[in-house]
């Protein structure tokens, strides 16, 4: 159910959305589904329109200058709410973890980005840890496996929290998969600078979530879903792959990434 | 030394080959997946486990700040103990020095116990082409040596190797053995091969092993094995050499301890290696046996270099191998597609410090910054973070392709400009929503091949977040 705000008293939370530049492009649907989770629970919500992305394809590509432009850009555009909340554990963690040691030679803008990492969030990791949501208002009749996107698992510590609330949604059954916490080789710009190698182990965990019998695998992260659906879709498996908040903001009645593979 | 010529450039052909190789990916399949689970089981049964990677790390940083003073003090311990102490900057240095040992002891064969460092500095191939004979004595090693490849994982060097091969392998050598004998299961072959080279060790007067540590408190070195071969290799000899890189230094015994409780329980899940091995100097007059000169031979090799730099964590690096099981770009593609000595998420750092980034930089790009060999590091060295700092030379440098850097430049274009970028996402996703939207995927697109190589992509939903929310007035 959705949870009423800790005090009736107390002003909602102001919580900027980070859409990320994938969904931003891609899939809207999970932005979507992401302030309504939001303002089920009491958040009052703020799309700031000077978001582009993180900036960690710059990063991770050794171009240290342009990444931290577009941090500067982002520390910005975001700080002076009280929460930033991105459907991404990837980009959180770009906040998170990455912009603090970028600066690590400006004290004043580190200072900032210190700030703002503090304040900066995975979604479904602030629903639980945050706005102490322990359950929600959906139903999925499906059984489903969820994959743990790297980021989402080691940089922001997200694990149990959508199992947590997965397990509240109606009709659903989780079935895990082997090896569900090994990278499914999407990496940004790796997939496509290392094609081959990514293409080895997409096969493994699109076979590993095959496996299973789910009709539905979830994630936190359009990144892998992006790759993990491609991959089903191109072997011709009925599975369809959508991110973890359409099914927990009960949207999920929308086509899926890849639309054929819908059973 | 050809066969320790880099092939680090030619990484991704080294992948795509080693990945169509059916030997190579059934071995990495059946011996790849077992340490992890192994490594996983002893973690869970030490509690303290997390807090000794911690002590272990903070030692080992506390060491690399005054590395000067403690390799004076171990040098002097180990002279005071009637060993000696060579110092080699370079790798030629330490072949010669080992020659020079070699030659004083009119020695023809060396027996070897496993060491990374004699890898690194292509010390069997120097030998040889000097008339001299190194006999390798670990399982693993002898197995390559046969195969004149190089070490594959830093702790298990012939996991790429399929048992038929090695069947294969040992009834061609062992040529004066019945060659319709049974070599069905791993235990005779262990046995054939222990039999054999159980002969060689009597003929040779210098061994040679590596060391896990060197001991400071002490002056001793320590190897850590698994086969009692190092124990043989150095005892038997008059001449024992130790082959080490400086940064193997311990200020005390009770710190040798805490690496050795993190460093068998990464490595292969054992609570402890079966043989742990602590060489004091030559024979005393009052031992039993032992060798009658004893030789430490320190390599640099560009690894002070490294200190002060982004890449000094590195050097807190105990090799037991656990960042390569547990990477999947590892796991994929077996350790000779990095093409040089050091394998996987370490190799991918400490091959560009070691023989340039211009050589081995295509190392440190081949990752998806995962982020799990930092996970079960157990010296918490942040591989991912040290990788990207070579990426960041790498850029600095202008050594990426100029679709690379151009690439870049014009996805920074958008990104820095907000107003610009919804409109040329509005664009793109408006174009790719008009060509997708029959079929609601792609099997080919311009400038992604190496995507629809492999995976559909779906088309984009149609129109963009950011334009949805402003036509709802927000």
């Amino acid at each position: 159910m959705p949870q009423p705000p800790a005090s009736p008293t107390r002003d909602p939370l102001r919580v900027a959305l980070f859409v990320t530049c994938l969904v931003d492009m891609f899939r809207p649907s999970v932005g979507f589904a992401t302030l309504k989770l939001l303002e089920e629970n009491g958040c009052a919500v703020d799309v700031p329109t000077a978001q582009t992305c993180c900036g960690q394809p710059a990063y991770n590509s050794g171009d240290r200058a342009t990444a931290r432009r577009i941090a500067r850009q982002v520390i910005e555009a975001f700080e002076g709410y009280d929460h930033v909340v991105a459907p991404s554990g990837s980009c959180a963690g770009t906040i998170v973890k990455d912009y603090p040691a970028m600066f690590e030679d400006e004290p004043v803008w580190r200072a900032r980005a210190e700030a703002l990492a503090a304040r900066t969030h995975e979604i479904v990791s602030f629903l639980t840890d945050v706005l102490k949501v322990t359950a929600v208002d959906a139903a999925f009749p499906a059984t489903v496996t969820y994959h743990d996107s790297c980021s989402n698992l080691r940089h922001m510590g997200v694990k149990g929290q959508p199992r947590a609330l997965l397990a509240s949604v109606k009709g659903l059954t989780l079935t895990e998969m082997k090896d569900t916490e090994v990278c499914c080789g999407f990496g940004g710009t790796f997939c496509v600078k290392y094609p081959d190698i990514s293409n080895k182990m997409v096969t493994d965990k699109a076979a590993n979530i095959a496996a299973t019998g789910a009709a539905v695998v979830l994630a936190g992260e359009l990144g892998c879903l992006l790759n993990i659906s491609g991959k089903l879709s191109r072997n011709g498996e009925p599975i369809a792959a959508r991110h973890v908040v359409e099914v927990l903001a009960g949207m999920a009645d929308g086509p899926a990434i890849m639309p054929e593979t819908q059973r | 030394m050809s066969i320790h010529t880099p092939t680090t450039r030619q990484f991704k052909a080294n992948a795509t080959a080693a990945m169509a190789d059916a030997n190579i990916q059934h071995a990495m399949r059946s011996t790849g997946t077992g340490f992890v689970g192994k490594r996983a089981s002893a973690r869970a049964a030490l509690p303290e486990f997390d807090a000794l990677r911690d002590a272990a790390r903070d030692m080992k940083n506390h060491v690399l700040s005054h590395l000067d003073l403690y390799l004076a003090q171990y040098e002097a311990k180990v002279v005071e103990n009637g060993g000696h102490v060579h110092w080699a900057e370079t790798a030629q240095d330490a072949r010669e020095i080992v020659l020079d040992i070699c030659r004083k002891a009119q020695t023809k064969q060396v027996n070897k116990g496993k060491t990374m460092i004699s890898e690194e500095i292509g010390l069997n191939e120097y030998l040889e082409a000097n008339g001299i004979r190194p006999h390798e004595t670990d399982l693993g090693e002898y197995i390559i040596q046969l195969r004149g490849e190089t070490p594959s994982h830093i702790i298990a060097p012939a996991i790429h190797v399929t048992v038929p091969e090695i069947d294969k392998l040992f009834r061609e050598t062992h040529t004066h053995l019945d060659p319709n004998r049974d070599l069905s299961d791993l235990a005779t072959m262990l046995a054939e091969a222990r039999a054999v080279l159980r002969a060689k060790y009597f003929d040779a007067q210098v061994g040679v092993t590596g060391a896990n540590m060197l001991i400071v408190e002490t002056g001793q070195s320590v190897i850590v094995t698994n086969e009692g071969n190092g124990d043989l290799s150095q005892s038997i000899p008059k001449v024992h050499i130790v082959l080490a890189s400086l940064e193997k230094i311990v200020p005390t015994l009770d710190d040798a301890a805490t690496v050795l409780r993190v460093l068998a329980r990464s490595a292969t899940g054992q609570e402890m290696a079966v043989y742990n091995t602590f060489s004091s100097g030559p024979r005393r007059p009052e031992d039993p046996d032992g060798p009658e000169e004893y030789h430490v031979i320190l390599l640099d090799n560009g690894r002070t270099g490294m200190l002060g730099t982004h890449f000094q964590d590195m050097l807190r690096c105990i090799r037991c191998g656990a960042c390569m099981n547990h990477c999947p770009v590892y796991q994929a593609v077996g350790g000779h597609a990095y093409g040089w000595v050091y394998p996987g998420p370490m190799g991918a750092v400490l091959t560009p410090s070691l023989i340039g980034v211009e050589e081995g930089g295509q190392l440190p790009n081949a990752s998806t910054f995962c982020g799990r060999c930092e996970e079960v590091c157990p010296m918490r060295i942040p591989l991912p973070g040290m990788m990207r700092h070579w990426r960041e030379r790498e850029f600095e440098r202008h050594l990426y392709p100029k679709t690379v850097r151009w690439g870049l430049k014009g996805w920074a274009l958008f990104a820095e400009r907000p107003a610009l970028y919804r409109l040329a996402t509005r664009i793109a996703v408006a174009g790719m929503s008009l060509f997708g939207r029959k079929r609601g995927k792609f099997t080919s697109l311009p400038l992604a091949g190496g995507w629809t190589k492999w995976r559909d992509f779906p088309a984009p939903q149609g129109g963009t977040f950011m334009q949805q929310i402003k036509a709802r007035g927000r």
